[in-house]
């Protein structure tokens, strides 16, 4: 319980530092740009996804458990971690046979 | 063909089974299918608005808008449906009574069917925006129009195939049980509607995106069809944190206890009341 406490103030302090490391990616062409991106582990950090093309798209992934709709020509943020080192897929759901990707955390 | 037939069941499994529910909690009251029919239309037209906001949705309040917009639509439907329940637990008796003396049917003032109504209307229109989106992308890349039609519409008709099946597995249930089971059923569905609200306030970075406890995605990914009609059924998480338990059972026990108190006081009143 002790240990819950103090990871629900950490995880708060870091939200209200909002200095967090951002990582940017894009969508062209119904793939992402690039389609891997690595953090460090135990860190929140803040994912700039730009939808370059006219549709809209859905970032979703399940490992990270995180379903964003972004529509076309336009920017959002995505908030993940702090996580343990892994890997995590996350793809576009209205493309997904093309638009695939992977966040590495070390 | 088949890209947009999956997308398309998917959306419309949620709000099929929700709605479903709903018409399972209020059988054989008149007017119900207005209500619910009602409610489903508005969710339509709000489905297309909210699409086509879609962008502002996303920049409003600093870019969480949309996490925003999703959470609160499911706990307005989860305060629906709580609100729902804890009505049926002071009157279910006296409405299963009617509805076994006077021939299936009783009037609806006697059952405010607008929360289900709202509640109906809600699952549409989350659900609903996405399809909206989805089809508009589909639409604008000129990528084979006839193709996409037939797989949304055969999406659309799987979706709503399975509801269906729910619903006559439903129907056989016998009426003095019936309300104990739908009130369940609702019970367990506005438990997972909190977990996942809870679930985009973590996104948005509003709660703490926290580890999740355990990772059952191996024996049961959510998007496996059980996994979804799990998930959607009764809250099924393949990798639950902490704060989306604290939603699910907070949810529970709240509107558990809210059951249970007025029930308490209903039968204080009124012991006498026959059972049949």
């Amino acid at each position: 319980m002790k240990y819950l406490i103090f990871m629900i103030f950490i995880s708060f302090s870091g939200l209200v530092a909002a200095e967090l490391p951002i990582y940017e990616l894009s969508i062209k062409d119904h793939r992402f740009q690039p389609d891997t991106i690595e953090i460090p582990a135990g860190t929140k950090v803040k994912l700039l996804v730009k939808n370059l093309d006219a549709t809209p798209e859905e970032f979703e992934s399940h490992e990270l458990n995180r379903e964003k709709i972004i529509p076309g020509n336009s920017e959002v943020k995505i908030f993940i971690g702090p996580l343990d080192p892994g890997e995590y897929g996350f793809f576009g759901e209205f493309n997904e046979a093309t638009a695939q990707g992977k966040i590495i955390v070390k | 063909m088949l890209g947009s037939s999956i997308i398309v069941f998917r959306e419309v499994l949620e709000a099929a089974l929700v709605i479903t529910i709903l018409l399972a909690a209020t059988r054989g009251l008149i007017g119900r299918n207005r209500w619910i029919g009602g409610g489903v239309s508005m969710g339509v037209i709000g489905a297309i608005i909210v699409a086509f906001f879609a962008g502002n949705i996303a920049d409003a309040f600093e870019g969480i808008g949309q996490e925003l917009f999703n959470a609160g639509v499911l706990f307005c439907a989860v305060f629906m449906l709580a609100w729902h329940n804890i009505w049926m637990s002071s009157h279910a008796r006296e409405l299963v009574a009617n509805l076994q003396r006077v021939s299936n049917d009783v009037s609806t003032g006697e059952l405010p069917v607008y929360f289900l109504s709202i509640a109906a209307g809600l699952a549409v229109l989350r659900e609903g925006s996405e399809i909206v989106l989805f089809l508009y992308g589909f639409a604008a890349s000129g990528e084979g129009a006839a193709q996409m039609t037939l797989g949304s519409i055969l999406g659309l008709v799987g979706g709503i195939a399975v509801g269906v099946l729910l619903y006559s597995g439903l129907l056989r249930i016998p009426t003095a049980l019936l309300f104990r089971v739908t009130g369940w059923l609702i019970l367990l569905l506005a438990a997972g509607m909190a977990a996942t609200a809870s679930g985009y306030l973590s996104q948005a970075g509003l709660l703490p995106s926290l580890m999740p406890l355990w990772n059952t995605s191996e024996f049961l990914s959510e998007h496996s069809v059980i996994g979804q009609l799990l998930h959607i059924m009764i809250g099924y998480q393949a990798r639950p944190t902490v704060i989306d338990l604290g939603f699910y059972f907070g949810t529970l026990i709240l509107i558990g206890s809210g059951m249970y108190l007025i029930s308490k006081q209903k039968f204080r009143q009124s012991p006498a009341l026959p059972v049949n």
